[in-house]
């Protein structure tokens, strides 16, 4: 694991339009029954201008900034030797059907644990306007070299 | 330790710590793995073929962590009357879950009232799988001004 990659500057990822159909799909893998996240209409009388994508769908747009982390040649990390210890979630607004979300990858801290490394990575995820939407917050645990 | 019954905006308010907003039970079947992979783009294999969860080393086929956590927030989401209430959402992931292939898997979460301030409630979830508790400090921060 590569202590250098904390700082180290990511190109943006390109931008992700967010789909109705997409966000009901989602909604159906996590068991989101409310209908804000499925029915416009119930979006709508929320205040928002299409349905509304659960929580954790900001995943979706972090693992584009993680895939540029591991693509990394001298990242030092084997996606068969990872596991995902933590992840944090920080909400401007909701993730809503219409946006088109860019995610920006900051290595924040790289730890020595046993033989590899605890990997905190944050994707700031933003809007067509550039406005904050939420930030993704991973730990990831790297195993040492076998 | 008292339910509470309403939702939305007005149940928000004269909360106290340690009573239970929500909860409810979630059938995971190797079906809902699928699934989950196809709508989060996580294809990683130890979350659908034994063979290779058991080379890896695993007690079996896992459901991803990713899931567990977007099911155990949901919980909450009709009491809130609306998922942008909430500003942060941060988990550790501490136990796997096997989900057999006959048998699935069942998640049991609560959701209690775990700190309460002027703007937000701290809302703590316990997600269980049988006798074993598998997120640590999971934790929805949610405002509850207008």
């Amino acid at each position: 694991m590569n202590p250098e990659l904390v700082g180290r500057d990511f190109p943006p990822t390109p931008p992700y339009l967010v789909g109705r159909e997409k966000v009901r799909e989602f909604s159906r893998a996590v068991f989101a029954t409310e209908p804000q996240h499925t029915d416009p209409a119930a979006a709508r009388r929320l205040g928002y201008a299409d349905v509304v994508a659960p929580p954790t769908f900001a995943m979706v747009i972090q693992d584009l900034t993680l895939q540029q982390l591991l693509a990394e040649p001298d990242s030092g990390i084997a996606l068969e030797r990872t596991v995902h210890a933590e992840q944090r979630f920080r909400y401007t607004r909701p993730i809503v059907a219409g946006d088109e979300l860019t995610g920006r990858l900051q290595v924040t801290g790289v730890r020595p644990f046993g033989k590899g490394a605890m990997v905190t990575s944050e994707a700031e995820i933003t809007d067509a306007a550039g406005a904050h939407v939420v930030t993704a917050v991973s730990v990831l645990l790297i195993g040492g070299e076998e | 330790m008292t339910t509470s019954t309403g939702s939305g905006a007005d149940a928000l308010t004269g909360l106290e710590v340690g009573a239970v907003v929500a909860e409810r039970t979630v059938a995971l079947t190797r079906e809902s793995l699928v699934r989950y992979a196809g709508a989060s783009g996580d294809f990683n294999p130890i979350h659908y073929r034994d063979d290779v969860a058991a080379r890896v080393g695993l007690p079996g086929v896992l459901a991803h962590g990713m899931l567990t956590m977007g099911l155990a927030v949901e919980t909450i989401v009709e009491w809130l009357g609306d998922s942008g209430r909430i500003s942060e959402y941060g988990v550790r992931f501490t136990r796997p879950v096997v989900v057999d292939a006959e048998d699935g898997a069942e998640l049991t979460v609560v959701a209690k009232v775990g700190a309460v301030d002027e703007e937000t409630v701290r809302v703590d979830l316990t997600v269980s799988h049988g006798d074993t508790v598998v997120l640590g400090k999971a934790q929805v921060r949610v405002r509850t001004g207008a």
